[in-house]
């Protein structure tokens, strides 16, 4: 009866001890994917639909792709995520954020790019549907290396 | 055939020419302008704080009594009043070179120990590194005014005028060989001649700075320390009369700008 | 153990706007160094999740990440937590100013 209770209690403590490593989910399949096709599969994303209301404001050119700034803003009514997909990048998923009520559907962060590329923001909004927005930016220098 | 040709041509370059050089220098300026709106180099200040505050040496002292010019202690305008005439030291000093006076006087430590690791990494800064982005950061929005009016901060501003001119070492170069001519440039990085007031100004409102492609914070002395270096020079001792004449020097050429915080280098 | 995280939060347009830095490698598989970035970025205001991310190896070392809430009030307290691949985290908590 005690071996049961402190096995309880252990794994009890084990999953109170980290809650966010417990409860966090990371895909995978699609941040592993290798092309950008692959990486919006992965994510649901297959056929988004181009939209203007996705507003992309970064530089045409970087000077060095290991700090590429991108700010976002989703006008789509519904937004309830975005993804960053950098197209030519080893990876081409670089984060996909979802927003839930009280949030903005805004973002603005800093991404590696190995080389000219598209970004593409793909946006989740009302009904499920998916939309994206492409916006070139070339890179002087790759910036994936360590 | 040879309309034809030309046809080609002159079509071509309408669509071929590449990018004029005033659009990439302003596409440049607005990616800087998007880093410098959220970069990391606060990072380091919040490490400097931690390292200004924390008791270290011998005598087990903080840094926070350290005077940087302006009074023990008084870290508001400092760093925008430097380099300058001390005193205690009987010499113009800069931030580093101060803080390393603090560091062996305040906390007892060694020249030795306090310069083993000036210079650090992404993995780990440097504590002048941290200390200077800390240090800097409380100057931000106060004009630059180095000391001018001593006689040793005139002595200062003379011996740095003439090593920026002075041709030495294997290669016969001076700082005037990349920074002596308008419109010159390494890859993307223009060369800024510092002779000029317009040119150090934005220099010295945007120094110590965190380095993009090596994610670490580089200061003044790394600076003067890393051209010495490029020019195939004999390395220079941290915080050397030389090293703070010319960082004197560009500063007091640079004089007035308003000082916006440690910036962000490529 | 992680390095210093620092964050603004504050009232601008009737909108609280907040911005993060985080301390962290975020070393690539490209690097030829073991993969270290941060997997999961939490955004609670007053405790209540408003925006989860997951990242990668694609996000530039020391991030630095900028987020809108909607409304907001002062003194609203933002928290922000990351947790990485190797299991390492850390978090920082700010009032909105």
């Amino acid at each position: 009866m005690n071996r049961l209770r402190r096995t309880l209690l252990g794994a009890l403590a084990a999953l109170l001890a980290k809650p966010l490593a417990a409860l966090a989910t990371w895909n995978e399949s699609a941040f592993g994917a290798k092309t950008p096709q692959d990486a919006l599969k992965g994510i649901g994303a297959a056929n988004p639909t181009a939209s203007k209301e996705i507003v992309i404001d970064a530089p045409q050119i970087a000077e060095n792709g290991a700090v590429v700034p991108i700010e976002i803003v989703s006008n789509l009514p519904g937004t309830s995520s975005i993804a960053v997909v950098l197209e030519k990048n080893p990876f081409p998923l670089a984060a996909k954020f979802e927003f839930k009520e009280g949030a903005l559907p805004y973002l603005k962060l800093n991404v590696k790019m190995a080389e000219t590329s598209d970004v593409r923001v793909v946006v989740a909004a009302a009904g499920g549907r998916y939309y994206s927005a492409s916006r070139e930016i070339k890179v002087t220098i790759g910036g994936c290396g360590g | 055939m040879t309309r034809a040709f030309a046809a080609i041509l002159i079509t071509c370059f309408g669509f071929c020419a590449p990018a004029r050089a005033q659009d990439v220098k302003t596409e440049i300026e607005r990616y800087r302008q998007m880093v410098s709106e959220g970069s990391p180099a606060e990072l380091f200040e919040v490490e400097g704080e931690a390292l200004w505050k924390k008791p270290q040496g011998p005598k087990q002292a903080a840094l926070e009594k350290c005077d940087l010019g302006l009074g023990p202690g008084v870290l508001k305008g400092a760093y925008a009043a430097l380099p300058r005439y001390f005193k205690d030291a009987d010499r113009v000093m800069d931030l580093e070179t101060r803080l390393l006076h603090c560091m062996t006087t305040l906390q007892g430590r060694s020249r030795e120990e306090a310069t083993q690791r000036v210079f650090g990494n992404a993995d780990r800064p440097s504590e002048m590194e941290s200390l200077s982005a800390y240090v800097a950061a409380q100057s931000r929005g106060m004009k630059m005014a180095p000391g001018e009016s001593h006689p040793k901060e005139k002595a200062a501003y003379e011996l740095g005028r003439a090593l920026y001119f002075q041709r030495a070492g294997p290669w016969d170069f001076a700082c005037t060989s990349c920074h002596g001519e308008e419109g010159k440039r390494i890859r993307l990085q223009e060369l800024p001649v510092l002779l000029k007031p317009e040119n150090a100004r934005s220099v010295v409102a945007t120094w110590p700075a965190y380095r993009i492609s090596t994610s670490g914070f580089i200061t003044m002395q790394w600076r003067m320390n890393n051209c010495y270096q490029q020019m195939r020079m004999p390395e220079p001792a941290f915080g050397s009369d030389a090293t703070v004449a010319l960082i004197h020097f560009i500063t007091v050429t640079g004089k007035g700008e308003v000082y916006s915080g440690p910036g962000n280098k490529r | 153990m992680a390095g210093p995280m620092k964050m603004r939060a504050t009232l601008a347009g009737g909108n609280t706007e907040v911005r993060v830095l985080m301390t962290h490698p975020m070393t690539t598989a490209q690097s030829g160094q073991p993969l270290h970035f941060i997997q999961n970025v939490t955004v609670k205001l007053n405790g209540r999740a408003v925006i989860e991310a997951e990242v990668s190896q694609a996000v530039s070392r020391n991030p630095v990440f900028s987020f809108r809430l909607k409304g907001g009030a002062k003194g609203d307290k933002i928290e922000v937590a990351w947790l990485d691949n190797k299991g390492e985290s850390n978090k920082i908590e700010t009032a909105v100013a």
